[in-house]
């Protein structure tokens, strides 16, 4: 398989934005349930100040990470530190230190968003002349700041995660955990999480470390992990784990289609074939290749276009699987319902 | 408290984040939690009016109800110028703590089920301060409830002098605690509402009715009597009845008739021993409560 040869030299656990503190630093880390090993020694290291995405299927270990991360779950073997805390030695300070929202609500749907944000500051203590404002703040960033004496019981599944993001956010954490932020949302509503995510990058000194199985969201990361198996298949910018993938698809319609890919073979040596009706190739670099093929080809081209790789096909290349054909198809499905449950 | 900020504050509609750099934890970041905690059990039992006239419902019934509709028949069993309402009435009262106690702290599988309780659990307070925290909730909105039916004792013929009142109301707080501790203790290992509801109602009948709410707890066979000395809701529930008897007028055997106290094969247990008793549970069920919540981590 094409995915082991790159994925070895993928795996870049070194600093990657150096001169900022690192945010988590995992080294050796294995998680078994029982006979089950979720986790099977990861490394990784995430910067200050990075979005970073753990990208993977359902039951890859994301969650399981992300729980250990969190505090919630003791490792098995190896170590893990969030903002300069052991996760397992220093519990308590890692716990002043993250944000979470986890993929559940954790909502008090009977309390108002302003209760629940009251709630949140009394138990992580934040200090008592700073509350009103933070509140407001975090508040007016999700724009639910009118909202605040609304039930939760009468927002939106939308409105809610952005609540929650709210509360992650009222004790000012060094790292914002978001466990699949925008899973069972409408993709409108997945948008515009998105885009309160990426702002508050801009307004926060913070580092936000998100699980996802969404492919298009994890482009908004400034560096992924793929996770699959319980181990990292790869780690790097998105840019650059498409370009680890190699080739860009090119797909062009002829007068004669035959004469074409005849011609590819002779003029370049590249192996085309028919998909979708189109003259279908890869080259290494697209863009640069178009002027070459128009001069050079010798059969009229009606119409051209190059393909990057999507993170669909580097999933693809490092997992030898699409992320779709690994999903569990209920749970998102069972999640809206409870959503609608909730929100009654 | 030990705060420090990076960077000024500014206008909360200012970009910059304010900087909270929670301070580490200590006496008082554990006496906000258990703070907090209780003030929203308080929110959203103010919110549930529907759940306080519901849970009145029953202690009237019992009160009101059976107290007159059974009085013809145990008026020849009653000293003259008593009602069977003043008899029933302390045991109903020790009743309308005990539905709401129970409920209350029910609410932490609810919780458990809704998420709620995660939010609660990842915090950086300490187990000791949430479960505190609901146990005093629990205590605070059952005991109200309990005094809504002190509000009626007149219509019992139980008469409003403030020491009774006032010994009733310690009397309620004592047992909603050991009540709502026993509620949460059940609350750490079960995971559905449904259950924790089917576990109490299973539970709260037997511990009623064997309390001597309904009867006096003399002369009765040896069986019946050692499961009353069993029921714990029995060392409060005697308690309750012989401070109420204590205040009416009426002659010594007819007061020792109708409220002969907590005997021990024949040693009557002073209300002192049967309060300690009661409190002395309830703490013990809190630190049972906290050592499973500490536990199922």
């Amino acid at each position: 398989m094409a995915s082991s040869e790159v994925g070895s030299t993928a795996v870049n656990t070194g600093p990657p934005m150096p001169g900022r503190p690192t945010a988590v630093l995992v080294q050796g880390l294995v998680k078994r349930y029982g006979s089950l090993e979720a986790v099977r020694g990861i490394d990784f290291q995430v910067a200050g100040g990075e979005i970073f995405g753990f990208l993977g299927p359902n039951g890859a270990g994301k969650s399981t990470t992300i729980n250990i991360l969190c505090t919630l779950a003791q490792p098995t073997a190896g170590s893990a530190e969030v903002a300069g805390y052991d996760v397992v030695g220093a519990r308590e300070s890692v716990r002043r230190n993250i944000g979470l929202v986890f993929q559940d609500p954790t909502l008090d749907s009977y309390l108002t968003a302003e209760q629940n944000l009251r709630f949140h500051a009394e138990l992580y203590a934040v200090p008592k002349q700073f509350v009103d404002s933070r509140m407001r703040q975090v508040l007016e960033m999700v724009g639910l700041w009118e909202r605040r004496t609304s039930l939760v019981s009468t927002f939106s599944g939308g409105m809610q995660r952005r609540l929650e993001i709210a509360r992650g956010l009222l004790h000012a954490p060094k790292v914002l955990f978001l466990d699949e932020p925008t899973v069972g949302l409408d993709p409108q509503t997945r948008a515009s999480i998105w885009e309160y995510i990426i702002d508050l990058k801009q307004r926060e000194d913070i580092t936000i470390f998100l699980t996802t199985h969404y492919m298009d969201e994890a482009e908004n990361c400034d560096r992924i992990a793929i996770i699959d198996h319980g181990q990292i298949q790869a780690i790097d910018t998105p840019e650059a784990l498409k370009a680890s993938v190699g080739r860009d698809r090119v797909q062009i319609s002829t007068a004669d289609d035959d004469a074409a890919i005849a011609a590819l073979d002779a003029q370049f040596g590249l192996d085309a074939g028919m998909h979708d009706g189109l003259v279908t190739f890869s080259v290494s670099s697209g863009e640069e290749f178009v002027p070459r093929l128009f001069a050079e080809l010798g059969v009229p081209i009606r119409s051209v276009s190059v393909a990057r790789p999507s993170l669909d096909d580097v999933f693809m290349s490092y997992t030898g699987r699409t992320i779709r054909d690994t999903e569990a198809t209920g749970s998102d499905a069972m999640r809206a319902l409870r959503q609608r449950f909730r929100g009654r | 408290m030990a705060t420090s900020t990076s960077t000024p504050l500014g206008a909360p509609d200012e970009a910059a984040a304010i900087r909270v750099a929670v301070p580490a934890g200590g006496l008082s970041q554990d006496l906000r939690a258990i703070s907090i905690v209780w003030r929203r059990e308080l929110i959203r039992f103010w919110r549930d009016k529907l759940r306080m006239v519901t849970s009145l419902i029953q202690p009237i019934l019992f009160l009101f109800v059976l107290g007159t509709g059974l009085s013809t028949l145990a008026k020849h069993g009653m000293p003259p110028g008593v009602n069977l309402r003043t008899f029933l009435y302390p045991g109903v009262l020790a009743m309308s703590a005990l539905f709401t106690a129970l409920f209350s702290a029910g609410s932490i599988v609810w919780d458990r089920e809704f998420g709620f309780l995660r939010e609660m659990l990842v915090a950086p307070v300490s187990r000791g301060s949430i479960v505190l925290g609901k146990c005093l909730g629990g205590t605070t909105v059952a005991t109200f409830q309990g005094v809504i039916i002190l509000i009626l004792a007149g219509l019992a013929g139980v008469p409003y002098r403030p020491t009774l009142i006032l010994a009733l109301i310690g009397e309620l707080l004592l047992l909603s605690f050991t009540l709502t501790a026993f509620g949460v203790m059940m609350a750490a290992r079960i995971q559905q509402f449904q259950a924790f509801m089917a576990v109490t109602q299973m539970l709260v009948m037997p511990l009623f009715f064997l309390s001597g709410a309904l009867y006096p707890l003399a002369g009765l066979p040896t069986w019946l009597t050692v499961l009353t000395r069993i029921d714990p809701l029995t060392y409060i529930v005697g308690p309750m009845r012989s401070v109420v008897f204590n205040s009416l007028n009426m002659t010594q055997a007819a007061r020792h008739f109708l409220s002969p106290g907590v005997t021990w094969d024949g040693w009557l247990v002073p209300v002192a021993l049967s309060l300690a008793i009661v409190a002395v549970m309830g703490a013990a069920m809190a630190f049972v409560a906290i050592l499973e919540f500490r536990k199922n981590d």
